[in-house]
């Protein structure tokens, strides 16, 4: 604190970077799950506390989101809808073809999305495979966060993905690589047919080891994404669980999906998941992010996100640490509406960059 | 007992499908001697956008297609255009007030014209390209290639139905994907041609049909940035001027209003294309 004021930063600056370093500092693994469960974590005790949660009524659930989704969004609302989306944004890239080329002109997006117009906000990261992650945060250059929590992140997907099906040992490797190339953030996918099989205490214990594989060598951690698959898990119970499980297991954040299966996101799902979220903040004051990721293209079902998210868990959850959109042509469709706000004219994609 | 009429519903075409207006919102059509006729949906701003749309996803495969196939395509419509001859007459006698033989007429001239154009599918580009003469060891190749998006505002005082055809086929022969805004008196004609249009083998998209007004969507459609070329052979009576400035913006094609239904030419089809050249060595002398 000290060392901040002398660096001539406004009080408010300080205490806000106060905070996020409290945020760095996130619980030790399975903390949560031994003070939420009891001293005797096993595989059976986390098994009936996981099945102990309350069935989801899908129908009920399916027509709130349905409800949500109605709502008319105009003018200096949408405008600043259409900025919040900006910049709670995880842009993109996950291809097999991805260059080191491919990730620079991603980067150059990131940081300046619309280039006739630079009133434009940046997006909160750029998501890539871990081995490119040096490439990420050498063409980000200042613009990187680098942990201080302000600039734009960098995360990178780790454990084998998107199926996740390699061993342990590849999976903390895999973690524990991208964190050492720089990467702030890391997004993990679950085993799911170990859940599928009901090895929850599987599932868990990958979870907890790679949480402690995001620590840093200064001690502090990456933050963790755990990607539910939920268009592999079947059902909005088995959706409650895993999310449940995620973040017993010490996830900053539960993610809907890898962008690779479809079903990816949906409103209905995520409205799930941040209902979780809103349970676990009542019970233990404690905030975890979501993050809807595959399939949101269009400003309109982004603007849902957001009304969702500010009717479960209220306008709080809607800052870059909190909430992200995992997307790439959802970027192109919200700087179209921006051009059409300002201009007044409908805008085409000749006049945003292609991904 | 008297029979019950079931009254026509007469709808957009938008991307193959035939929706109501966003907005909800009809207008009345009436006969030329002003007695109730039909309701027709008013199309908005977000229709056009719409249809924008539909036509920029039609047209990397529409414009792709050999102009041998296009053609055969367009001669399709004619066939279809031929089975609904009677339709259109009573159509065009309904809303114009034409007496039968000046209606069957401008179908035939209508469907003329739209044969015409379709022949011209695979041979516009032997007329308007060139091989060019140049001083040195190359070929140099100048082929008209389709503009993109076409807005058109058809003619709207009368020829409803040759208006129509007079603007659309010279538009999407050579690949072209077209938004068009009916004649706003008769869109009978219109609503008409679009179920043929859909029964046809035009891929949905390529041609896109409003209904509605054109002083409303006009402006919309010449400030789109996706629309690369407007018509406004129907603009006459619009502040057309101002549309071609809002046009120039996004250095749109502008084909400026004409009287009644514009006559079959090669200008017109040539009109929405762009210039291609390429240079290619003379090699293996």
């Amino acid at each position: 604190m000290v060392n901040v004021t002398t660096q001539g930063l406004p009080a408010q600056a300080a205490q806000a970077k106060a905070a996020q370093a409290a945020q760095a500092k996130a619980l030790a693994p399975a903390e949560r799950a031994l003070s939420m469960i009891g001293g005797d974590l096993t595989e059976k005790s986390l098994k009936l506390h996981l099945e102990g949660l309350a069935g989801v009524d899908a129908v009920g659930l399916e027509q709130r989101a349905a409800a949500l989704g109605t709502r008319s969004i105009k003018t200096t609302s949408k405008a600043w809808a259409l900025d919040t989306i900006i910049e709670l944004i995880d842009l993109t890239t996950l291809e097999g073809a991805d260059t080191p080329g491919k990730i620079r002109s991603l980067v150059a997006k990131a940081v300046n999305p619309d280039p006739s117009d630079a009133t434009t906000p940046r997006v909160a990261a750029v998501c890539v495979y871990g081995d490119m992650v040096p490439h990420a945060v050498s063409a980000l250059g200042g613009a990187w966060s680098g942990g201080t929590g302000s600039g734009i992140n960098v995360a990178a997907v780790a454990t084998a993905f998107p199926s996740g099906r390699a061993s342990l040992a590849v999976k903390i490797a895999d973690t524990s690589e991208a964190v050492a190339s720089g990467a702030d953030e890391i997004d993990m996918v679950i085993d799911r047919g170990a859940f599928l099989a009901g090895n929850f205490g599987l599932v868990f214990d990958q979870i907890v080891a790679v949480k402690e594989a995001c620590r840093r060598s200064d001690g502090s951690f990456a933050h963790l994404k755990v990607i539910l698959e939920t268009g592999e898990l079947n059902t909005y119970d088995n959706v409650r669980r895993a999310s449940w499980l995620a973040i017993l297991a010490g996830g900053d954040f539960i993610k809907t999906s890898t962008g690779k299966v479809s079903p990816a996101a949906t409103l209905p799902v995520t409205l799930l998941m941040l209902e979780v979220v809103r349970d676990w903040h009542r019970l233990t004051g404690e905030r975890i992010g979501v993050k809807p990721a595959g399939g949101i293209r269009t400003s309109k079902d982004a603007i849902k996100y957001l009304v969702t998210v500010a009717e479960t868990v209220g306008e709080e959850w809607l800052s870059p640490h909190l909430f992200r959109f995992g997307a790439s042509s959802l970027l192109n469709d919200v700087l179209l509406q921006r051009q059409k706000m300002t201009t007044g004219r409908y805008s085409g994609p000749d006049y945003v960059t292609m991904d | 007992m008297t029979r019950l009429a079931i009254p026509k519903t007469y709808k957009l075409y938008i991307g193959g499908k035939f929706p109501r207006s966003e907005s909800g919102r009809t207008y009345e059509v009436s006969t030329k001697d002003g007695r109730f006729l039909a309701n027709a949906s008013l199309a908005s701003r977000k229709d056009a956008r719409d249809a924008v749309v539909a036509a920029r996803s039609a047209f990397a495969g529409w414009s792709s297609a050999t102009g041998y196939n296009r053609g055969q395509v367009l001669y399709r419509i004619a066939e279809l255009l031929e089975g609904r001859r009677d339709q259109f007459v009573d159509e065009l006698s309904a809303t114009e007030g034409l007496t039968k033989p000046a209606a069957t007429a401008q179908v035939d001239t209508a469907i003329d014209a739209w044969v015409w154009y379709a022949g011209w599918a695979d041979k516009y580009v032997q007329v308007a390209g060139n091989a060019n003469a140049v001083s040195g060891p190359y070929f140099n190749l100048s082929t008209p290639e389709p503009t993109g998006v076409v807005a058109i505002i058809a003619p709207q005082s009368g020829n409803s139905l040759l208006g129509l055809a007079s603007v659309i086929a010279p538009a999407i022969l050579t690949g072209n994907t077209v938004v068009v805004v009916a004649s706003e008196s008769a869109p009978l004609a219109a609503v008409s041609l679009s179920e043929v249009l859909a029964t046809s083998d035009v891929p949905g998209g390529v041609v896109n049909i409003l209904t509605g007004s054109p002083a409303e969507i006009a402006p919309w459609l010449a400030g789109h940035a996706d629309v690369n070329a407007i018509d406004l052979a129907g603009a006459g009576l619009l502040d057309w001027v101002d549309l071609q400035i809002i046009a120039a913006d996004t250095l749109k094609r502008v084909l400026a209003p004409e009287d009644g239904a514009p006559p079959p030419s090669l200008e017109r089809i040539v009109a929405f294309t762009e210039t291609k050249t390429v240079w290619h060595t003379k090699s293996l002398i």
